[in-house]
């Protein structure tokens, strides 16, 4: 059995292991980086350490976010990359079970499907489970 | 992980280091007995903490290791290089164990057969028979592990005050008292080796850091409180909030010692390295160290910790000829490598010296060439001690192509990217035939930096204060045509000199650096620029607006950001938000004003000598619209501070500035003496800033109350007994216009400003 905490984008619903979540904060006022990968939305002050703001939208290459919706900061517990993760909303904490878990569906393509290790069947829906390591492996290169 | 593990480790890592250095001694002097049982102790140690541990390859390996020291300490064989061989290599394997604990949770699968063998043959080749493994190593094994178990609640304990301070005794003495059930014998020094002084606890690095991180809150918090409480706040407030305001300052400053390592964690591994390196490349060479007690902060020794690796390679492999060329240039055979640190003027410096055969400047020259880094009649201009700068170039000499030169430079500008990621400076001198040296010059406190804010838009940036030479600002008229276009590149003409600019907007666009139009700036009716100093060089900075100077904290930028180029970190302003620090080398890098800057200098160079008579002064406006200047020299800073901030003391005027207080003189009124206090604003309109000019005068910080800075300019002017009058030295024509000078002694004696000296650690 799995813990995973979960969230939407575009419709979709993601789940990362519950353990690699430190917080989930609502829309935090952010510094742009100018020059930095697209995918880098700015720097957030979280309780004076530097975290780094990644729009999952554009790291999964969907859709950009409507500007009426702000996005909600899930802050990843790592001492290192300090990273927050830019999603629609908030899902639940759903448990899942290993039996349910299946290989990426075909109707995600793209890079979203790169990044995801596959599915859990839920009873309503599907959850996809998030490559979090590979979705914080981001080009070091900058914008010409 | 468990903290006695941990605190294994720690002390493992320790002991080996010094057990490293003590091998390569022991090669010097064989028949030191102290060292013998010295190194013997530390193989002992291991030993015995690893069946605690229960690490069995570790144990068996290290078992070996003893077997052969304490032979060696019987004196039943002697020292030769080759033990020593097989005990460094001895070394290297607990030490690649041990980081297989600490990473894997496990000792990892390496049995080490070789070496234990050839450790154990190396034992047996001195006497007749082979040492008896001390009492059964095998057999106290399980005991061991019932210690340990019964160990574990007891360092396991997760609450108490006393948890951090027990916690190393308790893992560093158990070991011992274990391995005297092995060894009876040798508890004694086991114990001694072992048990950490009873003053100093082992505390965890991350813990300090989230230390420094929350001191670094608590500068922000009071930064603003005291702003708060300098403003209309009640008395009580305001002493409430100087009083935090002290403790702060006081604790920052401990919490930042916490930190401090002496650079001998370093220094103690390079005997070895050079050691090895000479053996490796078949030359001889020593190193000679000094300063290793001198402290840094961690992460600065994590950060020279590369480079200096580097220049020793450099120094063995490149500096130091062969044995023979040495003695034919009628050199020692042996190289002498020497290594020092030491404090100098706010700054550590760290020197390696080699008395090798040195950088050739001719060769360097035709290397450029060859790489297509410079045009031949560039490094024709290029003086010797500029040619030897090439090294830093990036990509420069690549590769062991150049036999002769065998790629002496290669990564050297990875050496200076390091030094300059942490704020320091790296030089380079070298005399052909005598050696070379490098000197690495450091700011002692990294964490904590004064900073310049400025605007892009509705951003702030903070430009690092070391960087900063002037401010410029250009109004009206001078903005439009104050930037000018030099062979095609935006230059501002600066006391004669062409100073290249950049505009920060526009590096922050991304857009190609140098094609921007001279006119976009000419819109605006206020150009500042900042000029700024990046690897001996200057060039200006256009920004949007400049904002205050602040102490900030600074904070390295996670690892999603580490390629970003323009910045060397982020820090968190009094307000709260986040602001990036802009890396002025990689900026002046990015735009290209670094390349060529010198040849636009020289050319400029021709035309300023004339101007070595005239004197820098600060113009300004004082009361009534009169153009006033001082000089330059006196003028320490300016600043602005809210009306509010002004607060009376003793019936003169003060305000608090960089954590003391700053008494506010006022420019003498050609009329009946300050009619109205309340019209500070000067020019009819009241305005709720006040522009201050900080002086330093016989060691105090005093406040000049102008209507506002107009301009910094160098002129040859006469001054003339015109108009003079209190306070007034005489008037003279600049920028064509009648301009008073300012008697700043004679108006500070006439303010009676009260001796209060400025304190050296204030401003943080």
């Amino acid at each position: 059995m799995r813990r995973l905490c979960t969230f939407y984008l575009d419709e979709l619903l993601f789940g990362i292991d519950v353990d690699a979540v430190q917080e989930v904060l609502r829309y935090q006022a952010m510094t742009p980086v100018p020059l930095a990968p697209a995918v880098i939305t700015g720097l957030i002050n979280l309780r004076g350490q530097i975290v780094t703001a990644l729009d999952l939208r554009r790291r999964l290459e969907l859709p950009e976010r409507p500007h009426d919706l702000l996005p909600t900061n899930v802050v990843l517990r790592s001492s290192t990359v300090g990273a927050s993760l830019l999603v629609d909303a908030i899902g639940e904490v759903v448990d899942v079970e290993d039996e349910s878990f299946e290989a990426p569906p075909e109707t995600v393509q793209g890079m979203a499907r790169e990044l995801i290790l596959g599915a859990y069947k839920l009873p309503d829906r599907l959850l996809l489970l998030l490559d979090l390591k590979k979705t914080l492996e981001i080009g070091t290169e900058v914008q010409a | 992980m468990d903290e006695a593990l941990q605190a294994f480790l720690l002390e493992s890592h320790e002991n080996l280091q010094q057990m490293e250095k003590e091998l390569v001694l022991l090669e010097k002097r064989p028949e030191d007995r102290e060292l013998i049982a010295s190194i013997f102790r530390t193989v002992h140690t291991i030993k015995g903490t690893c069946g605690f541990f229960a690490f069995s390859r570790l144990e068996a390996l290290s078992h070996a290791g003893e077997s052969l020291l304490s032979r060696l300490r019987s004196g039943d064989i002697k020292v030769t290089a080759e033990i020593a061989d097989a005990l460094l290599a001895l070394v290297d394997a607990i030490e690649e164990k041990l980081v297989a604990v600490e990473t894997g949770g496990d000792e990892g699968t390496n049995d080490n057969a070789a070496l234990i063998a050839r450790l154990i043959s190396l034992a047996q080749g001195g006497g007749p028979k082979p040492p008896a493994p001390p009492a059964g190593t095998e057999g106290k094994a399980p005991r061991r592990k019932a210690t340990a178990r019964s160990a574990g609640p007891r360092t396991g304990r997760r609450s108490g005050p006393g948890r951090r301070a027990a916690k190393p005794k308790a893992a560093a003495t158990q070991p011992a008292t274990v391995a005297e059930l092995a060894v009876p014998g040798d508890v004694r020094q086991a114990v001694q080796a072992a048990t950490v002084t009873e003053s100093a606890v082992r505390v965890d690095v991350r813990l300090l850091d989230r230390l420094m991180d929350l001191v670094g809150e608590l500068v922000l918090v009071r930064n603003r409180i005291v702003q708060l409480g300098g403003g209309r706040a009640s008395a009580e407030l305001a002493s409430a909030a100087q009083f935090l305001n002290r403790i702060s300052n006081q604790l920052q400053d401990d919490v930042t010692r916490t930190r401090l390592q002496p650079l001998n964690t370093l220094f103690n591994r390079f005997p070895r390295l050079v050691r090895d390196l000479a053996a490796a490349c078949g030359k001889q060479a020593a190193i000679e160290m000094s300063g290793g007690e001198t402290e840094l902060d961690r992460s600065i020794i994590e950060a020279v910790k590369d480079p200096l690796v580097h220049l020793i390679r450099n120094a063995v492999d490149h500096g130091v000829e062969a044995p023979d060329t040495r003695v034919t240039a009628g050199k020692p055979a042996q190289g002498q490598i020497s290594l020092k640190a030491y404090n100098e003027g706010g700054q550590v410096v760290i020197e390696l010296r080699d008395d090798g055969g040195g950088i050739d400047p001719a060769l360097l020259r035709r290397r450029a060439v060859e790489q297509g880094h410079l045009g031949a009649d560039d490094v024709a201009a290029l003086s010797d001690r500029e040619a030897l700068r090439l090294v830093f170039l990036r990509g420069f000499s690549t590769a062991r192509k150049v036999t002769s030169f065998s790629g002496r430079g290669v990564g050297m500008d990875v050496v200076k990217n390091n030094v300059e990621s942490i704020g320091g400076t790296v030089e380079l001198l070298s005399e052909l035939g005598r050696g070379t040296t490098t000197r690495i010059k450091i700011p002692l406190t990294l964490a904590i930096i004064p900073a310049l804010i400025v605007r892009n838009g509705d951003e702030r940036y903070a430009i690092p204060q070391n960087n900063l030479l002037e401010l410029v600002r250009l109004e009206g008229k001078q903005a439009r045509g104050g930037i000018e276009r030099f062979k095609g590149a935006p230059v501002f003409r600066l006391r004669g000199k062409l100073l290249p600019v950049v505009n920060l907007k526009h590096e922050l666009s991304g857009r190609r650096a140098g094609d921007f139009e001279v006119r976009t700036l000419a819109r605006d009716s206020v150009t500042n620029i900042i000029v700024l100093q990046a690897d001996r060089r200057q060039f200006g900075l256009i920004v949007d607006g400049v904002d205050v100077t602040e102490d900030i904290v600074v904070k390295p930028l996670g690892q999603l950001l580490k390629g970003a180029p323009l910045y060397a970190g982020a820090t968190i302003l009094g307000d709260g938000s986040v602001a990036l620090i802009l890396d002025i080398v990689g900026l002046a890098q990015r735009a290209h004003v670094l390349a060529d800057a010198d040849q636009r200098v020289v050319a400029a160079r021709a035309r300023t000598t004339e101007e070595a008579e005239r004197q820098q002064v600060l113009l300004f406006r004082g009361p009534e619209s009169g153009r006033m200047v001082i000089p330059l020299e006196k003028v320490a800073r300016l600043e602005t501070f809210p009306i509010s901030a002004v607060e009376r003391v003793g019936g003169r005027e003060v305000v608090q500035y960089r954590g003391g207080i700053l008494p506010l003189l006022r420019v003498p009124s050609p009329f009946v003496a300050d009619r109205d206090r309340a019209r500070l604003g000067g020019g009819g309109e009241i305005q709720d800033r006040l522009h201050v000019v900080v002086f330093t005068e016989e060691g105090r910080q005093l406040g000049l109350v102008v209507d506002e800075i107009l301009d910094i300019v160098e002129e040859h002017f006469a001054v003339e007994g015109v108009g003079v009058r209190e306070g007034v030295l005489g008037s003279a024509i600049v920028k064509g216009r009648v301009t008073e000078l300012l008697d700043v002694r004679r108006i500070i004696g006439a303010a009676q400003v009260p001796t209060q000296r400025r304190g050296s650690g204030d401003g943080r």
